[in-house]
């Protein structure tokens, strides 16, 4: 019974997280969402970018994609945030001074760059090449093909994927502690580490624990409303059809037969 | 290259109803190849302007591949494609495909667009009509296949037959002057196959020039100008449905009925 509520204690101690409460509202949460939003942006871009390239039919675009992939996924975050943090810091220095930030948001975009390529890819490498086909056929050019038709519709089968990839960035944001955070730099993490610290107490860490799950738990419940939104339309739910008693579920049908399309 | 944007539907001087301004399609001694596997060995073929013409054959005898050479999403090892007499095959790809049909088996709608959408998009895109302008155009084709009130839902909640119908609006929004049909209801349910070749038939009787590869017999017979037997990469006979059905000269055709009929 003593050691239970010891354990107790630890991890459940009110006091020390009303204590930490209001920097991690007013410091940590906004930090660590800077941090996500604006690496998960870049990542992102940076990750459609990687996608092209590794579809290109140019060896000169997809070397180049497939070294950079396997490097910034091959790498440790941990390594990959100090590398770029501390070793292009001088550099930072010179730009915009001592502010961690900037080459920490770097890192990250980078490292969620080479994850969110591989999705992108895959996805638009799902597309049926039927659909290719049917949109050249009208007379679309290769790359408003691939804009307007081929795209939209791999990004669209690979969204939770993509949103995995920015809960784990949302994670890894608190490796930015690496590179030496002033106090209102800390991010929810290095807030909760900071007062379990002084305090001897687990809670403040806990609680910044719950922080993240309050950011990330409804991130997963939102793609997936928006996966299902993508696919059904605005209409919802399956809509009576008064013409054809047979109406035909899901996307498209089968991808055509083993033809190839070979395009000027 | 002519890119105006002449209405699909134009009034027939006899006053017959609709009329299309097509083009005669031709093919030179068409040969096409996959690594070794020779899928067209010399195709020749002629048809006139507002004609059809059903290719039949068994599968794998070259039919798909043939039209696909025609809009040159496959391009001929040798010989020609000629519209009006004209070469197809140094004219630009992209513009020769708007004046061009085609109609999949899999009607290969856009799912992630309304059927509207799937309509404008050419329009908007090649044409540069405005949003206002290529909607109208979009609704009238619509219309035209009785799907205009299916204008706002994608196209995964209509039957195959009502998607194939939007396909081949959205074919026709584009003005083609030659409709290619590539086995546009095999993968429909039977009860749904009826309304599609009827919209066929009503566009072959409309003056299109349509080149229609088909499995359905009693469609051939009476709406094709001509019925070409492909076997093997050749055209083995290729006449009047009249001639071709009831008169098969070769054996393999023969066969072939006897087969499907």
């Amino acid at each position: 019974m003593e050691t239970l509520a010891t354990l107790w204690e630890i991890f459940f101690d009110w006091e020390s997280m009303r204590e930490a409460l209001p920097e991690m509202l007013t410091v940590g949460l906004p930090n660590t969402l800077l941090l996500a939003l604006l690496s998960a942006i870049v990542g992102t871009l940076l990750g459609m970018l990687l996608a092209m390239a590794g579809l290109s039919r140019s060896r000169w675009l997809r070397w180049p994609a497939r070294v950079y992939t396997d490097v910034f996924r091959g790498l440790p975050a941990a390594v990959t945030i100090l590398l770029i943090g501390v070793g292009l810091a001088p550099l930072g220095l010179a730009w915009w001074g001592p502010n961690p930030y900037p080459l920490g948001i770097l890192a990250l975009s980078l490292i969620a760059s080479a994850y969110i390529g591989e999705i992108f890819r895959s996805g638009i490498q799902s597309v049926e090449a039927s659909q290719l086909e049917a949109t050249r056929a009208l007379g679309l050019s290769h790359s408003a093909a691939m804009r307007l038709v081929i795209i939209p519709q791999g990004v669209r089968r690979v969204l939770p994927a993509w949103v995995n990839q920015l809960i784990a960035l949302i994670k890894d944001s608190s490796l930015v502690y690496f590179l030496g955070l002033v106090a209102s730099q800390r991010e929810l993490f290095r807030i909760g580490q900071d007062h379990a610290a002084n305090t001897g107490n687990e809670s403040a860490l806990l609680l910044a624990g719950l922080f993240y799950l309050a950011i990330t738990v409804p991130l997963t419940h939102l793609v997936n409303w928006v996966d299902r939104w993508l696919r059904d339309g605005r209409a919802g739910g399956p809509e009576p059809d008064e013409d054809d008693p047979v109406a035909l579920a899901g996307e498209t049908a089968l991808p055509a037969g083993g033809r190839g399309t070979q395009h000027a | 290259m002519p890119e105006s944007v002449t209405p699909t539907v134009s009034a027939r001087p006899d006053g017959a109803g609709p009329g299309y301004e097509s083009v005669s399609v031709a093919t030179r001694d068409v040969h096409l190849a996959f690594g070794r596997n020779q899928v067209l060995r010399g195709i020749d073929l002629q048809v006139g302007r507002g004609e059809t013409a059903c290719v039949i054959g068994p599968s794998g005898s070259g039919k798909s591949t043939l039209l696909r050479v025609v809009n040159r999403l496959l391009e001929p090892d040798r010989g020609d494609v000629l519209l009006d007499g004209v070469s197809v095959l140094d004219q630009d790809p992209d513009a020769l495909r708007q004046r061009i049909g085609m109609v999949f088996q899999q009607f290969n709608l856009f799912p992630h667009m309304t059927v509207l959408r799937n309509v404008t998009l050419a329009l908007r895109q090649l044409r540069k009509l405005s949003r206002d302008e290529a909607t109208e155009l979009a609704l009238r084709q619509l219309d035209l296949v009785g799907l205009r009130h299916k204008a706002d839902v994608r196209p995964g909640r209509l039957s195959g037959g009502q998607q194939q119908r939007v396909a081949i609006a959205r074919a026709l929004a584009m003005s083609p002057r030659v409709m290619l049909f590539d086995e546009a209801t095999s993968a429909l349910d039977p009860e749904l196959v009826k309304g599609v070749l009827s919209l066929m038939a009503d566009l072959a009787g409309q003056g299109m020039t349509m080149l229609v590869v088909t499995h359905e017999m009693s469609f051939a017979r009476q709406v094709a100008d001509q019925v070409v037997f492909l076997d093997r990469g050749r055209v083995v006979e290729a006449g009047p449905p009249a001639q071709v059905f009831e008169d098969p000269r070769s054996a393999r055709l023969g066969q072939f009925l006897s087969q499907v009929l």
